[in-house]
């Protein structure tokens, strides 16, 4: 299970954290356990503010935690992409898309690449031990949740999408751990930006193919996030939980702005939710990644 | 570390291949006007009385700075999609999808816009002017390649800035914002050309896989183009 395999990762390179984290140790191991939705659902903020406080001063430890965390997703979605466009099902796979989303596709894997030997090289560079994935790790139909995944594409850039909004969201959830960090935080963000891009431009073809196949417009998905889980696709309610928010900074975005409110008319809250992106924790992230881990 | 190197030339990009490096120049140029009416205000602020003669906006130092400083982006940014839904031409150049779209766009950035002024309260920079004379807004083109050019810029700019904020709520805060904007630069890349979500231009796609970010000076100057108001960022952060 890879929650308990992060942990034993991060402790390879911080042998104080299972003391830093003791107090709730039982309880991380009761999520994987019984799996109840319920404590699922109310662990991450307990685990939250427990990351929290265990790294409220950033260290090297620390640091590489929070970078094997990320190197983690890019494995997921290095493999993902790289299997489903190169492995030895790829042709059938292939053969449901057309040309142009096959070379956009091909561009993501390589930046996806790209982003798994950044974080390696950075991590050996800090002292830390890089976490080590292949594609045999990973389940990508997610315990049989897209028995589809690798034959038919539709579901192929749903999971993609949900990988790369949820990409996203995950290392906007690492920002506050790299605050001030001019070189690490700054790395962190030039990746998160092109995780975005990712997902607009995956979410761009979905949205082509469902208005090409007679869907509404207004029911089509858009290249930005528009309330808690515009997919259409229930299962990844997880990666979108909290996604409609509308509390910024304290203030009701979609109603508190006059201005605003002015110019976006009847579409003020929609837009609201769709104009910030929510960061997802780690524990939360950890949970909705699990089931592709073998 | 040669794996952290960022490239620091790129520029902003002009519809129009020709007239690019005139309008770069000219940047540059209006920056450095900028620049030397920053050192009047300080000057005017060793004789009080003088304030006045400076016609400008102050960004403040601080996280105030650096909020200022996206409030100021999203000023322009708002100013210009107003302009571009609101042109008779919208509904020609454009089909209903990417009017659909564009409008959400719109949305997003005067709520970005009027968000910031919220937050910022009394410290809010005032309304600045632009001078969108260069942009054609009768032109698909010409409007889609502007609209990349600002998305770019905005990413690049809170990227860039990310790490001179000491509060991790405006760090959040900030990150909730840029990769909604890397939304909309990979949208529009894809209007101008298919496939340039993620173009060599603005992420290093041969390398290590990373956004070019920018530095505030870098961008202000990029933005001064568009900006008629000067804009004295002299005490923004700079570690």
């Amino acid at each position: 299970m890879d929650l308990l395999n992060i942990i034993q990762e991060i402790e390879k390179v911080d042998p104080e954290f299972q003391e830093k984290i003791s107090p709730r140790r039982a309880a991380i191991k009761n999520i994987t356990s019984f799996g109840s939705k319920v404590a699922v659902a109310a662990m991450p903020f307990a685990l939250g503010s427990l990351f929290k406080k265990a790294y409220a001063q950033q260290s090297t430890t620390s640091i590489v935690a929070v970078l094997n965390y990320a190197l983690t997703l890019e494995f997921i979605e290095y493999n993902f992409y790289n299997v489903g466009l190169n492995g030895s099902a790829s042709a059938g796979l292939k053969a449901t898309m057309s040309a142009n989303e096959v070379a956009g596709l091909n561009l993501i894997t390589t930046d996806e690449m790209h982003h798994v030997t950044f974080l390696q090289t950075v991590i050996t560079s800090l002292g830390g031990t890089p976490a080590a994935y292949t594609a045999a790790s990973f389940d990508f139909t997610a315990k049989n949740t897209f028995p589809t995944v690798f034959t038919d594409s539709n579901t192929f850039l749903a999971v993609a999408e949900t990988f790369e909004d949820t990409g996203v969201r995950a290392y906007k959830g690492q920002a506050p751990a790299l605050l001030r960090n001019k070189t690490v935080l700054t790395a962190a963000l030039d990746i998160h930006s092109v995780e975005a891009r990712h997902a607009s431009h995956l979410r761009m073809l979905r949205r082509a193919r469902m208005l090409a196949a007679g869907t509404a417009v207004t029911a089509a998905i858009k290249p930005w996030i528009t309330g808690a889980n515009d997919t259409g696709i229930t299962a990844v309610n997880g990666s979108y939980a909290g996604e409609d928010n509308v509390m910024q900074g304290g203030v009701n975005v979609a109603t508190g702005l006059a201005a605003y409110n002015t110019i976006a008319g009847a579409n003020a809250t929609t837009s609201a939710t769709q104009a910030f992106d929510e960061p997802l924790d780690m524990p939360s992230v950890l949970a909705i990644v699990t089931p592709f881990f073998k | 570390m040669e794996i952290f190197t960022k490239k620091d030339d790129q520029l902003l990009t002009s519809p129009e291949a020709e007239s690019s490096k005139t309008m770069q120049r000219r940047q540059f140029l209006r920056y450095a006007g900028a620049g030397t009416a920053a050192v009047g205000l300080f000057a005017a602020e060793a004789c009080k009385k003088d304030r006045n003669d400076f016609k400008g906006v102050y960004l403040g130092s601080g996280d105030i700075g650096i909020l200022n400083y996206a409030y100021a982006l999203e000023q322009l940014e708002a100013a210009f999609y107003i302009q571009v839904v609101s042109n008779s031409a919208f509904a020609t150049q454009f089909s209903a999808d990417e009017q659909n779209l564009i409008t959400e766009v719109r949305n997003h950035e005067v709520l970005h816009r009027e968000f910031f002024k919220a937050a910022l309260g009394t410290s809010a920079i005032a309304n600045l002017t632009v001078n969108f004379s260069a942009i054609n807004f009768a032109s698909r083109a010409s409007v889609i390649a502007y609209a990349k050019a600002f998305e770019d810029l905005g990413v690049s700019a809170y990227n860039g800035a990310g790490y001179l904020i000491q509060s991790p709520t405006y760090l959040t805060l900030a990150g909730k914002i840029v990769s909604v904007e890397a939304r909309h630069a990979a949208y529009f890349r894809d209007l101008v050309a298919p496939n340039t979500f993620v173009g060599q231009d603005v992420v290093n796609v041969a390398g290590n896989g990373l956004e070019y970010d920018k530095t505030p000076q870098y961008v202000l100057g990029m933005a001064s183009a568009f900006i008629t108001t000067k804009i004295n960022a002299d005490d923004l952060p700079t570690s």
